[in-house]
């Protein structure tokens, strides 16, 4: 968080490293790697990566050895029709899986460079780190002000100051302080709100115990276009100081907003690449005819 | 695997049928020009001019129909690099046709008086042009890059086939300025073809880039100079030292 709130991250972690959030200069950590792919983009950090990973939930299996590179303060989409295992690869990048019986993740996921999986690390910590916002947006049936400070008080933070610098930070990154003032909200329920507010509250949660990557699973797709093309810019903006991993059907959402994309298939990225490379000319036959809309 | 999308799939036959239509008509513009001026037919040149008026509307209805399907049916991948291949090609057809009624407006100025050698050489390179028009509209249809290849490479030979007549008409000129007229109003009809060729290159270096999403230049500065400069200058005189 920026602005001169304390940083509620606990000193010490697990040998992960802290985030430099000043938006646009990479500090390269130990561990992390540059990537130079895709070729048509400048060479990046790695945030986040995948090695081989396969999920299975029972015997079926959802991701069949996914390796992909997130780079670092970049918005990376990835597209596929349904079951192709999008949702999987993204609860993978967070442990979200963690929560879920009867599933085996195997292979590796490294955030700058520790794997999140190795038996030292705490999952919840991930989860700090790496953020998610849902398809439906889902607010605690509190008011705003104690859906945004819940993170921030389940870390220990009591302050009742610090808290408000903390909610009023998030709520202005969400794009939705100005409105929650003008309507003189933020005392009241969450749930009164409207479905793109109700969202940006969600998104708010997530930036007030400042998460280094943002995951977000169809976070337009139970709005109305303003509302969404309103996320959008919110992600644009928030891209700068944030990794954001988009999982979307709405195929036009990531072009627009996507640095890169990857497209799954069946449980395999079949191709990754540059946004502009994958929309207009991608080279795996079956991901050309997905984007063409000529297999669902 | 059912074919999704199958209207929108009749949509991008329908566009590629219409090209095919447009590169035909332009084709035969380009062939009547070429006949008017080969037997002085001055009906037939004043045919080629009214035709222009149906190029530019099957222009502007592609043009339109481009248009539509981007904003209504968003087409990525192959689909998009074809209709931003069609908006292209019928900016090169266009002006193809402009350059068949160029050629007929010559026609028609020298109807009225005897050609001082047989036309031979001009007819032979609009044979060549023609040719390469085909072969770049049967390129994009059936998505064939060795067809490319080879209308790129004909382009050379008109350039060749334009030099040589330019040189051979100066030096007509020099001989006899009685023949200054004439002979200008050959070199244009010839520069004309020449541009046309480029045209026609133009083309099928979009076919290439809708079949590969390659955006290359398949020959080597081809490119029709803006303005109507002479790209590359003068011929050296036939009696100057070789360089």
């Amino acid at each position: 968080m920026s602005g001169g709130t304390d940083n509620p991250r606990e000193p010490g972690d697990p040998g992960l490293s802290t985030p430099d959030a000043s938006a646009g200069v990479h500090t390269l950590k130990p561990g992390v790697r540059i990537t130079s792919e895709p070729a048509d983009l400048p060479p990046a950090p790695v945030k986040m990566e995948t090695r081989g990973v396969r999920v299975y939930y029972g015997e079926d299996q959802a991701l069949r050895g996914v390796d992909l590179a997130v780079r670092e303060h970049e918005i990376t989409a990835v597209i596929g029709p349904s079951g192709s295992g999008k949702s999987s690869l993204l609860r993978c990048l967070n442990r979200m899986n963690d929560l879920v019986p009867q599933v085996r993740v195997e292979g590796q996921v490294l955030l700058e460079g520790q794997d999140i999986y190795a038996p030292d690390v705490d999952g919840a910590l991930i989860r700090r780190r790496v953020g998610m916002v849902f398809q439906t947006p889902n607010p605690f049936p509190l008011t705003v002000f104690e859906n945004v400070a819940y993170g921030p008080r389940r870390h220990g933070i009591t302050d009742r100051a610090q808290l408000e610098g903390i909610v009023e930070d998030s709520l202005r990154k969400a794009a939705l302080w100005d409105e929650i003032v003008q309507d003189n909200a933020l005392r009241r329920t969450a749930l009164g709100l409207s479905g793109g507010q109700q969202q940006r509250v969600c998104l708010a949660r997530v930036l007030a115990v400042e998460p280094e990557v943002i995951l977000m699973d169809e976070p337009a797709s139970a709005l109305d276009p303003i509302s969404a093309y309103r996320i959008e810019e919110l992600m644009l903006q928030l891209r700068h100081s944030y990794t954001i991993v988009l999982v979307t059907r709405n195929l036009f959402q990531a072009s627009r907003v996507a640095d890169t994309t990857g497209v799954l298939i069946d449980g395999q990225l079949i191709e990754y690449g540059s946004t502009p490379q994958i929309f207009e000319r991608p080279r795996d036959k079956r991901a050309d005819d997905y984007v063409r809309g000529r297999i669902g | 695997m059912p074919m999704l999308r199958a209207a929108f799939a009749a949509d991008m036959e329908d566009l590629e049928k219409q090209l095919v239509r447009m590169g035909d008509f332009v084709e035969s513009m380009l062939a009547s020009a070429i006949k008017a001026l080969a037997e002085q037919n001055e009906a037939l040149a004043n045919e080629v001019i009214l035709r222009d008026d149906l190029a530019d509307e099957m222009d502007l209805t592609i043009e339109q129909r481009c248009m539509r399907l981007l904003a209504l049916q968003q087409p990525l991948g192959h689909d998009l690099r074809t209709i931003g291949t069609a908006l292209k090609i019928i900016a090169d057809l266009e002006r193809i046709g402009d350059y068949s009624v160029d050629i007929a407006r010559v026609a028609k100025s020298l109807v009225h008086e005897p050609y001082f050698k047989p036309l031979v050489d001009i007819p032979a390179m609009a044979a060549i042009a023609s040719e390469m028009l085909r072969g770049a509209i049967r390129s994009f249809v059936n998505k064939d890059l060795e067809l490319v290849r080879q209308v790129c490479q004909r382009d050379d030979e008109v350039d060749r086939a334009w030099h040589s007549l330019l040189r051979e008409l100066m030096a007509s000129m020099e001989r006899d300025p009685s023949l200054v007229r004439q002979a200008t109003a050959f070199i244009l009809v010839a520069r004309y073809l020449e541009r046309i060729a480029d045209h026609v290159t133009n083309i099928a270096e979009r076919v290439n880039y809708a079949e590969t999403g390659e955006m290359t230049e398949l020959v080597r500065g081809h490119r029709p100079h803006l303005g109507d400069g002479l790209g590359g200058g003068l011929p050296e005189r036939d009696s100057d030292p070789p360089t």
